[in-house]
């Protein structure tokens, strides 16, 4: 018998089976991380890593805005400037929005369905490795890049330090050939761009699969696709996203790549090539993308809105069908982002025309928001304000966007600051303030402890000032015509004061997440006790002990409406009030005792080396393919894809028939091989 | 078993759910490739390298592509005879669905050189890029479904048998296969033969 009977208050830790393929068996240190298959542990580590980050890439910002701070600042140089913008954006986008929406995603998914695992949860595993190496690999662009730049450089440490920031990739995020070919970018900067982000996307594209899969099929009895919680709802709606825009922006990658490292003529004007190619494929991609980033947002704050409202969420079929017909439009519209590329008129009308009808589904979204709140009884918690927040600076960045749909109101604007305002405005002022509205929401389910209400509404405050006092500014000094991407101004053009004043909006936003950073590390040891549902919450995840047992849910819990554990809490009086049951008392308790102590026997996948080794030997690859003109970079494709396919057919090898027995249904027996399953089982 | 109470509210295997899902990612992949091609077959060459439509050996490649649509014709035997029972029958026509797909890429080989001492290559002309890069990639894909079905084999060779939980990798191998066959059945029709 592979599984093992342990006790439920013990992490599990499985007897590994005997064949040549051992499982580690450990769950804890190090190696439990490296090995864990557990949906909740890896939603942790892409929470950490999108975290660091968003770390570094803030920190590139304000290095461009001391740049910026004054006129003729020699603080940068070109060169320096370049990289800095293309890698804070890339880094936002790539390596902390989207693994930090994974990482709600990982964590939250199971819990709010009512399950105990995600479908694959190898294939999780392996996605979250993917990433972390992929992401290591765009990075360390900084230490083994060339780009090709004058070396050299003004910043305090020296040359070298200098000529290193300068060396990292430096066409912009959104990578325009042909000044993202090897004539225009020399060196590698590119080609660790271009890699890096195939192998990000690679991790994302698996993980759309995985909640996919684990959405339809893993549902608790009853959880019926219209009483999911709305962030579930998202979630779908992101993974199909996800689903049928990476294969696009995958194809234009390996072109870009093939172009820089194996004389393919796509978009190699001198050639017979067609530049503006690149610009349709990437932003058939990147239109998607921008969902991509605020619909996980968008769900978050459908949470916590009712929470703290204490209602149920308005129009809840509306929110979600206007997500998926966001979504659905999503892919209509990227000529936008085009339309000073030379399109002809008729497709600037067409695709004005459709970015319009995407204020619909949003305003109908914004407006259900509106209506949860109306009436409501307000509590004004941390995460409550984040999330109102969100949808007050949502709404600015959303109009400021709707004047990018009429074509010649765009023409002036594109390349000058008031884009960069307008896209700050979602995607900070939206994306990144609910996702901050999730981290407190969630705090105390991740810690069992709760955070300080007080340092949080500090942070808040500070970063709800420093995001308008940077990006609202941004508006008025693209009207004035203070172009993008471009590292110095003049002080004739009569930019000083605002420049001045977005500079230090960045810096107040800086010292609002060190005060993040302060609160949530002092508290995960030292904050007050969570004790059980804090929020007094309506949905099912919020049902569970904190923090979460490994196994989730002791049984399996039925479903019988929307927000199921709300009404298991409170019902109506006859004015429609919500009141108490009177049980509420003794369904609480019932809860929480019954959480803690498992009744039956709970099947969890057991921890597994190969999604590990999966990605190293993709990063592995990626040098390779990077340094394939070196005399090292053939073997480093070898090791590479040796050490990926010796991972797989690991994998596939595993026993399979004799570990097996009659749990075939759980439907963690993904790509060939079968999980070894660890029987958590009541003692007392 | 209460564990069971979790899985599948659709009905439909977890894994063979996801491979749908990945194959109609891959159906976008293949459609950019595809795209490609017709943007840049339209337009005009330098001197001295030839249009697709001058060299292409449509009898080779119908010849070729009839080889990969038998092997789907096989795939579905090899899992019949599983459903079957018939475990040799499986075996035979694993290997037999590996042979053709190994004969449709030696065929694609062959082809490859013929074009390149014909003038086309990678770097000539965009036309020949995109065309190189989609059926190379579709090439690929077909290597990749070779190497499933002979790990099936070699598991099959091994135990003796494929047992009833190995049967669901013969049906996700053999989907993945159909869907390779019916991508070349659209790369052969729009870039083949549709001038």
């Amino acid at each position: 018998m592979a599984t093992t009977a342990i006790p439920p208050q013990e992490d599990s830790a499985p007897s590994a089976p005997t064949t040549i393929f051992r499982r580690p068996s450990s769950t804890e240190g190090f190696w439990g991380w490296v090995t864990t298959t557990d949906h909740k542990k890896i939603g942790i580590m892409y929470g950490y890593t999108a975290f660091v980050f968003f770390i570094i890439g803030g920190i590139e910002a304000l290095l461009i805005r001391v740049q910026l701070a004054v006129p003729d600042n020699s603080f940068l140089s070109a060169a320096e400037y370049n990289a800095a913008f293309t890698m804070h954006a890339t880094i936002m986008v790539f390596l902390f929005v989207m693994p930090m929406a994974a990482a709600f995603f990982n964590y939250l998914l199971p819990l709010m369905i009512g399950a105990r695992d995600v479908a694959f949860p190898r294939m999780n595993a392996v996605s979250y490795w993917i990433f972390l190496f992929g992401a290591i690999f765009v990075s360390s662009s900084f230490l083994f890049g060339t780009s090709g730049a004058p070396v050299g450089g003004n910043l305090p440490g020296g040359a070298e330090w200098a000529s290193r920031l300068g060396s990292a990739p430096n066409g912009g995020w959104f990578g325009y050939a042909p000044n993202s070919l090897d004539q225009f970018s020399t060196g590698t900067a590119m080609d660790y761009w271009s890699i890096g982000l195939q192998v990000v996307g690679i991790a994302s594209l698996i993980s759309a699969v995985n909640f996919i899969s684990t959405i339809l099929n893993l549902r608790a009895k009853g959880m019926k696709l219209l009483r999911m919680p709305v962030f579930v709802w998202m979630t779908f709606v992101v993974a199909f996203l996800l689903l049928f825009s990476l294969p696009i922006i995958a194809v234009a990658l390996f072109m870009v790549t093939f172009d820089r490292n194996f004389g393919t003529l796509f978009f190699d004007a001198t050639g017979g090539g067609d530049p503006v190619l690149w610009q349709h494929l990437f932003w058939l991609f990147g239109h998607p993308e921008v969902y991509i980033l605020i619909l996980p947002s968008m769900g978050l704050v459908s949470e916590v809105l009712p929470t703290f409202s204490r209602k149920p969420l308005f129009g809840y079929a509306a929110v979600v069908f206007a997500g998926a017909a966001i979504a659905f439009l999503g892919f209509g519209v990227w000529a936008h982002h085009m339309f000073a590329s030379g399109i002809t008129p008729v497709a600037q009308a067409a695709f004005g025309l459709a970015t319009m009808t995407i204020a619909v589904p949003t305003g109908i979204k914004i407006f259900n928001w509106l209506g949860t709140m109306w009436g409501g009884k307000i509590r004004f918690t941390t995460p409550m304000l984040f999330a109102i927040g969100f949808v007050s600076l949502f709404v600015i960045g959303g109009l400021s966007g709707v004047t990018h749909s009429v074509v010649p109101s765009d023409w002036q604007q594109t390349d000058t600051y008031y884009i960069v305002g307008h896209f700050h405005y979602v995607l900070f002022g939206g994306a990144v303030f609910g996702l901050f509205a999730g981290l407190y929401y969630y705090f105390p389910m991740l810690t069992g402890k709760m955070f300080s209400e007080r340092l949080g509404k500090l942070h808040f405050w500070l970063m709800f000032i420093g995001m308008n006092l940077t990006f609202g500014p941004m508006h008025w000094l693209g009207l004035q015509g203070m172009p993008r991407r471009t590292w110095v101004w003049v002080e004739e053009q009569g930019l000083g004061f605002w420049n001045a004043v977005v500079t230090a909006g960045a810096f107040t936003i800086a010292l609002s997440v060190l005060i993040f950073m302060i609160n949530w590390m002092v508290s995960r040891r030292r904050g007050d006790d969570a004790g059980f549902d804090p929020w007094d919450a309506r949905t099912l995840e919020w049902m569970l002990p904190l923090p979460v047992p490994v196994y989730n849910w002791a049984k399996i819990p039925e479903v019988r409406r929307l927000d199921e554990f709300w009404h298991r809490k409170y019902t109506e009086d006859e004015d429609g009030r919500a009141v108490r049951r009177e049980d509420y008392d003794a369904v609480v308790a019932q809860l929480e005792e019954e959480g803690r102590n498992p009744t039956e026997e709970i099947e969890l996948p057991d921890p597994s080396y190969f999604p590990f080794l999966v990605g190293l030997g993709i990063m592995i690859l990626a040098y390779g393919v990077v340094y394939l003109d070196r005399g090292f970079g053939l073997p480093l494709v070898v090791i590479g894809l040796l050490t990926m396919v010796g991972s797989f057919v690991g994998w596939s090898v595993e026993p399979l028939e004799e570990h097996h027995g009659d749990h075939d249904g759980h439907g963690h027996d993904d790509g060939g091989g079968d999980v070894v399953e660890t029987e958590v089982v009541e003692t007392s | 078993m209460s564990a069971h109470a979790i899985g599948e509210s659709t009905g439909v295997e977890n894994r063979k759910l996801g491979m749908w899902f990945f194959l109609s990612s891959e159906f976008l992949f293949f459609g950019a490739l595809i795209t490609n091609y017709m943007l840049f077959k339209g337009r005009d060459l330098p001197a001295g390298v030839p249009t697709p439509f001058g060299i292409y050996d449509i009898p080779f490649t119908s010849f070729s592509s009839f080889v990969l649509l038998m092997s789907s014709l096989t795939m579905v035997l090899a899992h019949h005879a599983l459903h079957e029972g018939d475990q040799r029958g499986t075996r035979t026509w694993l290997l037999t669905t590996a042979g053709l797909g190994l004969t449709f890429l030696a065929g694609q080989f062959f082809e490859f050189s013929e074009f390149y001492l014909k003038g086309a290559g990678l770097s000539v002309a965009p036309v020949w890029s995109s065309f190189f890069v989609l059926t190379g990639f579709h090439g690929a894909h077909v290597f990749i479904g070779v190497l499933m079905l002979l790990i099936l084999f070699s598991t099959s060779v091994r135990n003796g048998e494929l047992s009833e939980a190995h049967g669901l990798n013969v049906e996700l191998v053999g989907l993945y296969w159909h869907f390779v066959d019916i991508i070349w059945i659209v790369i052969f029709t729009v870039v083949y033969l549709i001038p």
